[in-house]
C-alpha cells in the first residue's frame, strides 16, 4: 500500500487553439512537465496567478481535462487508478473517490433545486444508495456533519448566504464518501469571517473523514494558515514546492518571494512596498524559452535571460524543492 | 479649513417587493483633501451604497432622508435634481473606480473613444486635446504602447491592464474626490501591489481626497489615513488607520482582525465571528451587532441602547453601545 494517494508523473496538458478557420491550429500547453505526490491525509496547497494553470492541474487530476503526456494515478485502498487510459466504469468508480468543490457558491447551486435534491444528486447519479430512505439519511448525516440544520433542507439555494451556500457545496462533495477532494478557490468568494469558517470546516472534516485534499488558490495568507505542504505555480510550471513552513520561513525562488512580499501587511506603520513584478504573466500561447520566469526575474543571471537553461525542480534542503535555473536568483 | 466631503447624517433606504429595506443608517463622515478614508466591513455593510449616494447612483428605488447633507464645496450634491448639476459631480468633481474593470467599459467602444469622450462632456477641450491628454493619463499609469491601446477594445487587455486605464480614465478629468469601489479585489497579488503603488503616487500628485472600499484590511492598512467601519449600514467605529488596526475598540473590528490569517504567526487558529450577517429586511433593533456580539451587556440584548459613536480618544470614535463589550 502507497503511502500516497495521488502520484503525478510528468504530466502535461495542452489545448489545440486555432485564432480563426484559416489559421493553423497550434497546442497551448497549460500545464507542463509536472511531478508531485500528495500523500494521504496531506492538506496540498496549490498556488499562483490566473493563467498560472492551477485550475487546469486539479481538473486532470479529477480526469476532467484530457492528459496529453505523462499519467496521474491515483492509490485506492484496494486499487490504482491509472488516469491515462481509464474505462469509463472505472471512471464512475474514481468518480466516488474524488471530488470538487467549486469557487462561487451563488454559481455552483442549482436555483430550482431543494438543498436536500442538490445533495443527494450525486447518490442517484453513482447508484449509491438503494432506497430514498438510504439517501435521506445519508443526506442528514454529512449536512449535520457539515453544519447545516435539517429544516435547511427543504429550502432553495436563494435564502442562503455566501457562507452557507459554500457548507451545501461542501456537502455535495462529500456525500458520496470520497477520499480525495479538490477544492479550487473555495474561499475566493468569501468574507473574512466567513472564510475562517468554511477553513475550520474544512481542516475539521478532514480529520473526521480522513479526506486528503488538494487546495487551490491565489491568497497565500489562507494556504500558509491550512495547508501542509505548498507548491508554487508559475505559467504551466511548478517553481517551488516546499513543506509551507519551509516555504513561508525561507523562500528560494524570486517569483515566490515576490508573491509574498505582494501581500499587503496589516500594519500600517509596515509600509515596505512590494518587490514588484514588471509586467504581467505572459501567455501561455508563446511562452518564453528556457525559465519561464526570466521575463519578470528581478535579477536574471546572464544565461536564464538568453533563455538556454532548461527547467526542472531540484532539492535544496529536504523536500524543499526549487527550479534550478532560480535557485541563484536574487 | 473646510472639508472636501462632509456627510451628515445619510440615511438610504430601498423600497422593495419584501418590504422597506434600512440600507444605510445614519451615517456622518467627513474627508479632507489630499487623504484617503477607508471603507471596510463585510458585504451588505453598505460600503457601496454610501458611495454611490455621493454621485447618486444608486437605483430608483432609492429613497434618501430630507435632512440627509451630503456637502461638497458647500453644495449639498444629494438635492441635485437636474442634468446639468448632476453632470458637474458625476466625472466633474468625483469620479469612481469599479471593481470589475470588464464590466465597466463598454465593450464595443475603443477605450480611447470612452476617454475622448468624458473629457469632451466635462471639460472644455477640443477633440485632438482630448486625445493627448489620455495618451498621456495612459502612459501616467504605466500602461506600455498607450497610443495602441488607446485604439483598442476592453477585451484586448488584461485585468490589471483594464484598472489601469480605468485609473486613467477616473483621473483624467482631474476630479477632486476619487470614489474607489474595490478596485484590487478582482486582481492578483502581483498586479494588485502594482495597482496599490500606482494609486498611492497618484494621489500624492494630484492631492485628491479618496474613498477606498475594500473588505482586506491589509490594503487598508497600506493605503488609508482613517478608517471607517460599516456593519450593517452604520458606521461602529472609525479614527485613523493606526488607532483602529492596533488598538480596535468596537468587537466587529476585533472579530474582523482575528479572522485574517496572520502570515507571521502561523500557529494562531483562524476565528470566525460567530453568525451571519442578519437579513436588512429584519434588521436588529437597538445595536445592530448585538446579536453576533459575543459578550453582549444586558441591555443591548434587548435591544434598548440607541445608536451612537463616542469619541474615546482623538479622532477615534466607536459606537457607545459597543464601546465596553468583550
Amino acid at each position: 500500500m502507497s503511502e500516497n494517494i495521488v502520484s503525478v508523473n510528468n504530466l502535461s496538458v495542452s489545448f489545440d487553439y486555432q485564432e480563426n478557420f484559416l489559421s493553423k491550429k497550434q497546442k497551448i500547453k497549460a500545464v507542463n512537465n509536472i511531478n508531485i505526490k500528495i500523500k494521504k491525509g496531506s492538506f496540498f496547497g496549490l498556488v499562483g496567478e490566473s493563467g498560472s494553470g492551477k485550475t487546469t492541474l486539479g481538473r486532470a487530476i479529477l480526469g476532467a481535462n484530457k492528459i496529453s503526456e505523462g499519467n496521474v494515478i491515483f492509490h485506492d485502498d484496494e486499487r490504482d487508478f491509472d488516469l491515462t487510459n481509464i474505462s469509463a466504469k472505472e471512471m464512475k468508480e474514481y468518480r466516488k473517490k474524488a471530488q470538487l468543490i467549486f469557487q462561487d457558491p451563488y454559481a455552483a447551486l442549482s436555483p430550482r433545486m431543494t438543498v436536500r435534491d442538490i445533495i443527494a444528486e450525486p447518490l442517484e447519479v453513482m447508484n449509491i444508495t438503494s432506497s430514498r430512505e438510504e439517501t435521506d439519511q445519508r443526506v442528514r448525516d454529512i449536512a449535520a456533519k457539515c453544519r447545516l440544520n435539517l429544516e435547511h433542507l427543504r429550502r432553495f439555494p436563494h435564502a442562503f448566504s455566501g457562507g452557507q451556500r459554500q457548507r451545501i457545496s461542501i456537502a455535495r462533495a462529500l456525500v458520496s464518501n470520497p477520499k480525495f477532494i479538490v477544492a479550487d478557490e473555495s474561499v475566493a468568494a468569501l468574507d473574512v469571517s466567513i472564510q475562517a469558517d468554511i477553513l475550520n470546516l474544512l481542516k475539521q472534516l478532514q480529520k473526521e473523514l480522513n479526506l486528503t485534499y488538494l487546495f487551490i488558490s491565489h491568497d497565500l495568507s489562507v494556504v500558509a494558515h491550512v495547508c501542509d505542504i505548498v507548491a508554487v505555480m508559475y505559467l504551466g510550471h511548478i517553481v517551488e514546492m516546499a513543506p509551507s513552513r519551509e516555504l513561508f520561513s525561507n523562500p528560494k525562488h524570486s517569483y515566490t518571494k515576490a508573491l509574498l512580499s505582494s501581500i499587503p501587511s496589516i500594519d500600517p506603520e509596515n509600509k515596505s512596498r512590494a518587490i514588484e513584478l514588471i509586467g504581467e504573466i505572459p501567455s501561455a500561447m508563446n511562452p518564453p524559452s528556457g525559465c519561464v520566469f526570466r521575463t519578470r526575474c528581478p535579477n536574471p543571471t546572464h544565461d536564464c535571460s538568453n533563455g538556454k537553461i532548461e527547467m526542472g525542480l531540484i532539492e535544496v534542503s529536504p523536500n524543499h524543492w526549487v527550479d534550478q535555473c532560480c535557485v541563484n536568483c536574487k | 479649513m473646510s472639508h472636501l466631503l462632509e456627510i451628515k447624517n445619510l440615511d438610504v433606504k430601498f423600497d422593495t417587493d419584501e418590504g422597506r429595506i434600512i440600507a444605510i443608517d445614519n451615517v456622518s463622515l467627513t474627508l479632507d483633501q489630499g487623504k484617503v478614508l477607508g471603507i471596510v466591513g463585510e458585504s451588505g455593510s453598505g460600503k457601496s451604497v454610501t458611495a454611490k449616494s455621493i454621485m447618486q447612483l444608486n437605483p430608483g428605488n432609492t429613497i434618501y432622508n430630507d435632512d440627509a447633507e451630503i456637502i461638497i464645496d458647500n453644495e449639498n450634491v444629494l438635492k441635485f435634481t437636474s442634468k446639468n448639476d448632476l453632470k458637474k459631480i458625476r466625472g466633474g468633481k468625483v469620479s469612481m473606480i469599479f471593481q470589475e474593470p470588464m464590466a465597466s467599459f463598454a465593450p464595443a467602444i475603443k477605450i480611447g473613444n470612452q476617454m475622448i469622450e468624458q473629457l469632451l462632456l466635462h471639460k472644455e477641450t477640443e477633440k485632438n486635446q482630448a486625445k493627448q491628454i489620455s495618451i498621456d493619463m495612459l502612459n501616467r499609469v504605466g500602461i506600455a504602447d498607450a497610443e495602441k491601446r488607446f485604439n483598442q477594445y476592453a477585451f484586448e487587455l488584461s485585468g490589471g491592464m483594464r484598472q489601469r486605464a480605468m485609473i486613467a480614465m477616473a483621473l483624467s478629468t482631474m476630479p477632486k474626490l476619487l470614489l474607489a469601489d474595490e478596485p484590487t479585489t478582482a486582481l492578483d497579488v502581483t498586479i494588485q501591489a502594482q495597482v496599490i503603488n500606482l494609486m498611492k503616487d497618484i494621489i500624492k500628485e494630484y492631492n485628491m481626497g479618496v474613498i477606498f472600499i475594500t473588505h482586506d484590511l491589509g490594503v487598508i492598512a497600506q493605503v488609508a489615513d482613517d478608517v471607517a467601519v460599516m456593519y450593517l449600514g452604520s458606521v461602529v467605529e472609525r479614527g485613523p488607520v493606526n488607532e483602529i488596526l492596533k488598538n480596535p475598540k468596537h468587537p466587529y473590528t476585533r472579530g474582523l482582525l482575528n479572522a485574517l490569517p496572520d502570515i507571521n504567526n502561523l500557529d494562531a487558529p483562524l476565528k470566525p465571528i460567530p453568525g451571519n450577517i442578519p437579513s436588512p429586511l429584519d434588521r436588529p433593533t437597538g445595536c445592530v451587532f448585538r446579536t453576533r456580539c459575543p459578550e453582549p451587556t444586558h441591555d443591548c440584548k434587548e435591544g434598548n441602547i440607541e445608536m451612537g459613536l463616542i469619541e474615546v480618544s482623538p479622532g477615534h470614535w466607536v459606537d457607545k453601545c459597543c464601546v465596553n463589550c468583550g
